[in-house]
């Protein structure tokens, strides 16, 4: 195929290809308003850097863009209910066109939810979309913060922006209960109620917290009303903030990219800001604003008409939270009844480890991993280049098991529907669950971490043997073998390109001063659990030799195959590729 | 690699740094084991290279940006046109045509913007070259230099005072701040806590009275395995706040078992009138009203927990999170025959805090 003349390029193009001579519509409308703004703006010079920016390209970039897509549409959609929406809990008679509630007593914020949901036209549609993109804000940052920890976007120096991003987290978490907490009908009432039981359970000062949150006795008049400013000021604004500064540093630190041929710690490879990032990101906004409405059109969320007005006598079997939630209503759920009584005192472990424990628990283990890591390896270089989450097993082992732990917890939000759905005990759910939460992570870390160097193998058998090419082979003794075909240089860089991390012999005397010795040995310690059973990846010298052998090198498909001028280290197999050889070093 | 300065216009790619980054991989070869080959040829896509793909790829975009219009307006119909209550497949035909409309008008513009850069806008791609997030050496020296210099400028290293003072008086703007939130609620003293968590309006001699239509419950028209969910009859004096509030903490269920069935403690021989109970319907765990009555076990079930309390027990826990009995109302009845409570409850109901004296809570026998 030709390569394509330089001139097939459409009008937008025209300013990066024509020097001089042809002059683009943009350079007509720089002689007219965009010089009238830049004589007082300065927009040139501050675009300059911008402009052609460099963007990598990866499907899982689109994660970060997701959530923040939903939040600026959850502003738009949330200012468009803030018109309608009263944040008062003043008592009322609803006489809206809702059949079913007329002449019910409730609160005027319940009253306007009503009125949003059936008599502004648009309401419904745009509550449900902005229920939906609350729903989607959370998992889009939950799914983005484990791109970024399985590929180790995290390290030096993002460490910061990472926690901005476990902070945006939790901020996410509490502005979206906030935000379903008021309309005021009888589940998010429930919510409430549990919050209250919540607040109450700190020790100490528990209840003087329960009464300056709720301005007294549960429910008051007033937690409604400042939930809203909290809803729609005080936490947004943080957001927002954080957002800023989170998309500063990403700009400052540039995007990581994916380890691939011409990809390297110094550079970074993608598709300019101007055009094609701002037509792909831009298009992205449209889609996933479209596939909200879309959503918001055709799948019901919170039907709260059929709830009723809050009633703290009344809930409904099968209540639950929003998704993002369901972690610690399960936590909650499955707890033992421990309590402690001590004179006339009442400590409520039962409700405070679960809620408020796990809840801060979660996002200090989240935000402190970053420091962690580099505390074990002393890694003080800058990394750009994303790991592939098998060439760093432990990590990705202590990703997936954190991921089973919140699994299991989510799965007790729901037991008495797993009860119910399953046909299976509902106590049994619950002491099943009681066990997994600590087991499950535990199989789960094993089984990754197993899977992750089996895959490290299976790297390192292409770049020692090259990839199967399904070609059978019998030779004239009668054995069968499978023809290799080396990988390209590209693969075998991409392959190879990470940082290993080595795992540390314990330190010797004099090492270190005396009075570290035991925090460096624990270090070491660390090291060693971490890094000890990753594959030691092939030196140069091994690829090399191995390169070098590959030509009559073909597998063959009986056991003991030897003999390939390989060093042997007595296993009747490759040195590297049966990873005996362990990855330590004693510094 | 060679492929890429093509594309440079005002961009400023660095060709020695980026010689410089894959020289890296060449020099650090216990890192790099494979030194970086460069960037892979750049393959021309269909559109790059026959006319008729770009055309048709035009068109495509073209069109998806030409049906938004139709669809705008189409939303408009429907926003007139359609009246509110009509129903379309069991849900709102307004709601379901408005998010049809709007959703495929945004998704068009994105697909169609999506599809123009992959398709037609240029494809090469561009190299940047990084550098450490740290200030340059210079930088650092000038800003230390400088602020040096400042401080000396300012006087406060001669004249520390003035520095104490100002962080002392900065400090001392906290008090006011954090005073000024004492008033979001009123303080939980002890005297409080008695007048609002720990009372309810429950009081000797108050009927018990259906839930919804506040009559007064006969207990010679319970049967035995029924549930009755209830109230204080003077709950009816309340309104607004207060009404909520009250009615958080005085909900009741009344249940009537065989006598012969439940364990009845001594000291409460006289709580129960023929095997009708009354307890508190609010959970101890974290103040759900529980009403999940499993008739044949005379356990009860919080749909929001699932702490089981056994009612034949005098609400003992028997599972679940919740870590004390529900509280029981004494309850006898009135010359009419209709239930009445004999006293209040005797410890408070609802969720622990932590000034509760749960000294006085059943514990079982």
């Amino acid at each position: 195929m030709a390569k394509p003349a330089p001139t097939v390029q459409g009008g937008q193009d025209i300013e990066a290809h024509v020097p001089q001579k042809e002059l683009g519509p943009v350079f007509k409308a720089a002689s007219g308003p965009a010089r009238w703004a830049d004589e007082r703006l300065g927009i040139a010079t501050l675009s300059r850097p911008f402009i052609r920016k460099v963007f990598p390209d990866h499907w899982s970039f689109l994660l970060g863009e997701i959530a923040l897509y939903s939040f600026i549409i959850l502003l738009i959609t949330g200012t468009f209910l803030s018109f309608w929406y009263k944040p008062s809990m003043a008592e009322i008679e609803y006489e809206g066109s809702y059949q079913l509630l007329r002449s019910v007593a409730m609160s005027e914020s319940y009253a306007s939810t009503l009125a949003i949901s059936f008599d502004i036209r648009g309401g419904l549609l745009v509550r449900q979309m902005h229920h939906w993109a609350a729903a989607l804000f959370l998992a889009a940052m939950l799914a983005h913060s484990l791109r970024v920890f399985f590929t180790g976007a995290f390290r030096k120096p993002r460490e910061i922006n990472w926690v901005i991003g476990v902070a945006m987290l939790g901020v996410g978490l509490i502005e979206g209960f906030a935000g379903y907490s008021l309309p005021d009908d009888l589940l998010s009432g429930t919510g409430l109620r549990f919050v209250d039981g919540l607040v109450r359970s700190i020790p100490l000062i528990g209840t003087w917290a329960e009464f300056f949150v709720f301005a007294g006795e549960f429910p008051g008049d007033l937690i409604v009303s400042r939930l809203y400013i909290v809803h729609v000021l005080l936490l947004p604004a943080i957001l927002l903030g954080l957002i800023a500064a989170h998309l500063a540093l990403v700009v400052y630190h540039k995007h990581t990219q994916f380890p691939g041929p011409g990809r390297n710690e110094g550079n970074v490879v993608g598709y300019p800001v101007f055009p094609v990032y701002a037509a792909k990101a831009g298009g992205f906004f449209f889609i996933v604003f479209g596939l909200l409405t879309l959503m918001g059109g055709l799948m019901q969320i919170n039907p709260l008409w059929t709830y009723g007005p809050y009633n703290p006598a009344e809930v409904t079997a099968g209540s639950q939270p929003d998704w993002y939630m369901g972690f610690v209503e399960g936590a909650i759920r499955i707890m033992p009844n421990w309590e402690w009584h001590i004179g006339g005192t009442t400590w409520s472990w039962n409700v405070f480890l679960p809620g408020v424990g796990l809840l801060t628990g979660f996002f200090v283990v989240m935000a402190i991993y970053p420091f962690v890591e580099q505390w074990v390896t002393k890694d003080k270089s800058e990394h750009h280049v994303a790991d592939r989450p098998r060439n760093a097993p432990t990590r990705t082992a202590f990703g997936v098991a954190a991921m089973t732990c919140y699994g299991m917890f989510w799965i007790g939000g729901g037991n008495d529907l797993v009860a119910t759905q399953f046909r299976v005990s509902l106590n049994a759910v619950t002491y099943f669950l009681r066990v997994a939460v600590f087991v499950a992570p535990v199989i789960a870390f094993i089984v990754t971490k197993r899977i992750c160097i089996g895959l490290q193998r299976a790297d390192q058998e292409r770049l020692l043997h090259g990839a199967e090419t399904g070609v059978l082979e019998r030779d004239p003794s009668g054995s069968y073998s499978e023809r290799h075909a080396p990988i390209s240089v590209g693969e075998a860089y991409t392959l190879t390109q990470y940082k290993q991390q080595p795992a540390l012999l314990p330190a010797q005397d004099g090492d270190v001063k005396a009075k570290e010795m035991r925090v460096e040995q624990l270090r070491r310690r660390a090291s060693r659990f971490f890094f000890i059973d990753d594959l030691r990846k092939p030196t140069r010298a091994e690829l090399e030799e191995a390169a070098h052998h590959g030509h009559d090198d073909d597998h063959a498909l009986t056991d003991g195959h030897e003999g390939n001028g390989h060093s042997g280290n007595g296993n009747g197999h490759h040195s590297i590729a049966a990873g005996t050889q362990q990855n330590v070093v004693d510094q | 690699m060679t492929d890429l300065t093509p594309r440079n216009s005002g961009h400023e790619v660095d060709d020695q740094a980026q010689q410089r980054s894959e020289l890296e991989t060449v020099r650090d070869v216990e890192r790099y084991p494979v030194p970086d080959p460069g960037l892979p040829e750049h393959l021309p896509r269909l559109s790059d290279v026959d006319e008729k793909a770009a055309d048709r790829a035009t068109r495509q975009v073209a069109t998806m940006f030409g049906l938004v219009p139709v669809l705008a307006i189409l939303f408009v119909v429907i926003y007139f046109a359609v009246p509110r209550d009509a129903v379309f497949l069991g849900q709102n035909a307004k709601n379901i045509g408005l998010g049809i409309t709007a959703g495929l008008a945004l998704m068009l513009i994105g697909i169609g913007a999506v599809q123009w850069g992959r398709q037609l806008m240029d494809d090469h791609e561009m190299v940047d070259h990084r550098h450490g997030a740290a200030s340059t050496k210079e930088d650092v020296e000038y800003v230390l230099r400088e602020l040096d210099a400042g401080t000396d400028e300012s006087g406060i290293r001669r004249r520390k005072v003035l520095g104490y003072s100002l962080g002392g008086a900065l400090a001392a703007l906290g008090l006011p701040l954090i005073v000024s939130f004492a008033d979001l609620g009123p303080w939980p003293t002890k005297r409080v806590r008695a007048a609002t968590i720990e009372e309810t309006i429950w009081k000797e001699g108050i009927r018990l009275v259906h839930d919804v239509t506040y009559e007064p419950i006969k207990a010679s028209e319970m049967v035995i395995g029924q549930l009755v969910n209830a109230q204080p009859e003077n709950l009816q004096e309340f309104h607004g706040t207060e009404y909520l509030q009250e009615k958080a903490k005085a909900s009741i269920i009344i249940v009537r078992m065989d006598p012969n069935d439940i364990k009845i403690p001594e000291e409460r021989r006289d709580w129960q009138v023929g095997g009708i109970l009354c307890y508190s319907k609010i959970c101890t765990h974290v103040g759900c009203p529980i009403s999940l009555w499993e008739q044949q076990t005379h356990h009860l079930l919080c749909p929001c927990h699932q702490s089981t309390f056994d009612l034949g027990d005098s609400g003992l826990v028997v599972f679940g999170p919740a870590a004390r009995a529900l509280p029981q109302l004494p309850i006898t009845t009135d010359a009419e025959g209709y239930l009445v409570a004999r006293d209040g409850f005797s410890v408070p109901v609802g969720p622990s805090y932590f000034e509760r004296d749960s000294r006085g809570d059943f514990k079982g026998e």
